[in-house]
C-alpha cells in the first residue's frame, strides 16, 4: 500500500467516498479497516442492515466477480471474507436487534467423508449477507445430521458442499433419503463444489448447481421467491 | 531427465518412439519412466502434460482430449496415466467417448496406495505428498495458497486436516526430511508410508 493510501483517514470521508473506499479496502482485505468503515457508518445513523447491504455485500460482490473472471485468486478471495466477517461481526448483533428483511433459511453443510469447508463458508457468509439465516452444519456430515437440521430450523434451502471426486456421490444419497421420507419438495436443494457441474446437480436431483457464492445467492433468492409464489397461488 | 519445474509448467513431449503413449500428469513422470525403464517396457512411450494442471483440474478434460486427438493417429493406443484427479468424472467421460483407457482410481494418492488399500484407509483428514508433491511443495501448496504473503491463511485451508502423509515411490531420506518440514510448516502430524509404485506398475502392464 502506498504512503498517499496510508493517509487516508476514514471518518474523513463523505458517506459515498467511505463506502467507496470500504470496497477497495475489502478487495485488499484489509479487516481493520471495514471495522472501522462499518463503525463509522454505523455513527453517522446508517441502519445496520444498509450498511451490510451497500457496504459489505457490495464489496464483496466485486471481488466475487473478479474471482470468476480470474483476476482474483483464492488467497485474495479469503482475505477479503475475513475483512467482511470482521464487519459483520459488528453488524450482527445490530441486525438481531433492529431487525432486517429475512429471505428465507438455510441449512449448509460439507458432506460426510469430506473436510472442506471455505467454499461452504463463503457462501454461508454470502447467504447471512444477503439476508438468509443459516445454519451451518460444518463438515463431514451424514444424512441424518441434514435431515434433522432441515426438520428442526425449518429450513426453506438445504445447501450442501463437496471438495473430492470420492465424496461428492453422497449429495444423492441425501437426496434419496429426503425423496424416501416423501419430504424431498419440501426444500430447496442447492449444491456446490469445485468437481461438481450443472450436469451432476441435475442427475443427482438437486434444484440447482451454484458455481459460486454469488451464484449462490442469486439462485436461493430466485427460488426462494418461486416457491413463495406457488405457495401463494396453491 | 526434465527438471522438476519443467514437469511443472511445461510437461513433457512425447519421444516418437513405441506402439503405446502413455498421456500423463507431470507428476507422475519420473515414476512412470522407472516403472516403464525398470520392466524394460520399450513400446511405452510417454507424454505428460503441465503438472501443475494437479491444481487447476478444469485445465485436464481438455488437455487430454487434446493431446489424444493430436496422437492417436502416431500409435497403435494410447493409455491415460491419470486418475479421475477432481474432474468430477469428466476425464473419465471423455475417455469413453474416445475410446481410451486410463488409470483406475480418484487420484494418484489412492492408487499409489493402492486403490483397495487407499480405500479401506477411510483418511478423512490426511493431507497427502507424493515424492514429486515434495520436492515441488512451494510451487503446489505453499506459494498457489498465498501461504508465503498470508500465513494467517494457514489454518482456513488446514484447520480441518489432522496430518501430513507423505506416500514415499522412493526410499530417500532427504525426502522425508523435507516432507516432515512441510508437515510442521503446515501445522500439521507426519506420517510417512512407503508406497512404491502401488497400482501404477500393475496399469502400466496392461497399458
Amino acid at each position: 500500500m502506498s504512503d498517499e493510501e496510508d493517509d487516508i483517514i476514514l471518518s474523513e470521508l463523505n458517506d459515498e467516498d467511505l463506502v467507496a473506499q470500504m470496497f477497495d479496502d475489502l478487495y485488499d482485505g484489509m479487516k481493520e479497516e471495514i471495522e472501522e468503515g462499518v463503525n463509522i457508518l454505523i455513527e453517522r445513523g446508517w441502519a445496520p442492515y444498509k450498511v451490510l447491504t451497500e457496504a459489505l455485500v457490495g464489496g464483496m460482490t466485486i471481488v466475487g466477480h473478479d474471482f470468476r473472471d480470474g483476476i482474483l485468486f483464492v488467497p485474495e478471495v479469503l482475505l477479503a471474507a475475513n475483512a467482511m466477517k470482521g464487519g459483520m461481526s459488528i453488524l450482527k448483533p445490530l441486525l438481531i436487534a433492529t431487525g432486517a428483511p429475512r429471505m428465507g433459511k438455510m441449512v449448509i453443510g460439507t458432506v460426510k467423508g469430506d473436510i472442506h469447508d471455505i467454499g461452504k463458508n463463503l457462501v454461508a457468509m454470502m447467504m447471512e449477507g444477503a439476508g438468509f439465516e443459516v445454519t451451518d452444519l460444518g463438515i463431514n456430515n451424514a444424512v441424518e445430521a441434514y435431515i434433522e437440521a432441515i426438520e428442526a430450523e425449518d429450513a426453506d434451502i438445504l445447501g450442501m458442499s463437496a471438495l473430492l471426486t470420492t465424496t461428492m456421490p453422497y449429495m444423492k444419497v441425501v437426496i434419496d433419503t429426503m425423496v424416501e421420507k416423501g419430504m424431498r419438495d419440501d426444500y430447496i436443494v442447492l449444491v456446490g463444489g469445485a468437481p461438481l457441474n450443472e450436469e451432476f446437480g441435475k442427475a443427482i436431483g438437486a434444484d440447482a448447481y451454484c458455481r459460486d457464492a454469488a451464484v449462490a445467492v442469486e439462485t436461493a433468492k430466485a427460488l426462494v421467491a418461486r416457491k413463495h409464489n406457488q405457495g401463494a397461488s396453491a | 531427465m526434465t527438471s522438476d519445474a519443467t514437469l511443472t509448467t511445461d510437461g513433457l513431449p512425447p519421444e516418437g518412439r513405441g506402439r503405446v503413449l502413455l498421456i500423463a500428469c507431470g507428476a507422475l513422470a519420473r515414476e512412470i519412466i522407472a516403472v516403464r525403464d525398470g520392466n524394460g517396457w520399450d513400446h511405452l512411450d510417454l507424454q505428460c502434460l503441465p503438472a501443475i494442471y494437479h491444481a487447476r483440474p478444469e485445465k485436464i478434460v481438455p488437455a487430454v482430449r487434446a493431446a489424444i486427438e493430436q496422437h492417436r493417429a502416431d500409435y497403435d493406443r494410447i493409455f491415460v496415466v491419470y486418475a479421475d484427479c477432481g474432474t468430477g468424472g469428466e476425464l473419465a467421460t471423455a475417455c469413453n467417448e474416445l475410446g481410451v483407457e486410463m488409470i483406475a482410481g480418484p487420484h494418484c494418492y489412492s492408487f499409489f496406495e493402492g486403490n483397495k488399500a487407499f480405500n479401506a484407509l477411510d483418511e478423512v483428514t490426511s493431507f497427502y505428498l507424493t515424492d514429486f508433491l515434495v520436492r515441488q511443495f512451494d510451487a503446489f501448496v505453499w506459494e498457489p495458497l498465498g501461504l508465503s504473503k498470508h500465513p494467517q491463511l494457514r489454518d482456513m485451508y488446514f484447520g480441518n486436516y489432522e496430518k501430513l502423509v507423505y506416500q514415499g515411490q522412493t526410499e530417500n531420506p532427504e525426502l522425508i526430511e523435507k516432507a516432515r518440514e512441510c508437515a510442521d510448516r503446515l501445522g500439521l502430524k507426519f506420517e510417512y508410508r512407503f508406497t512404491g509404485y502401488g497400482d501404477l506398475t500393475a496399469a502400466l502392464r496392461s497399458a
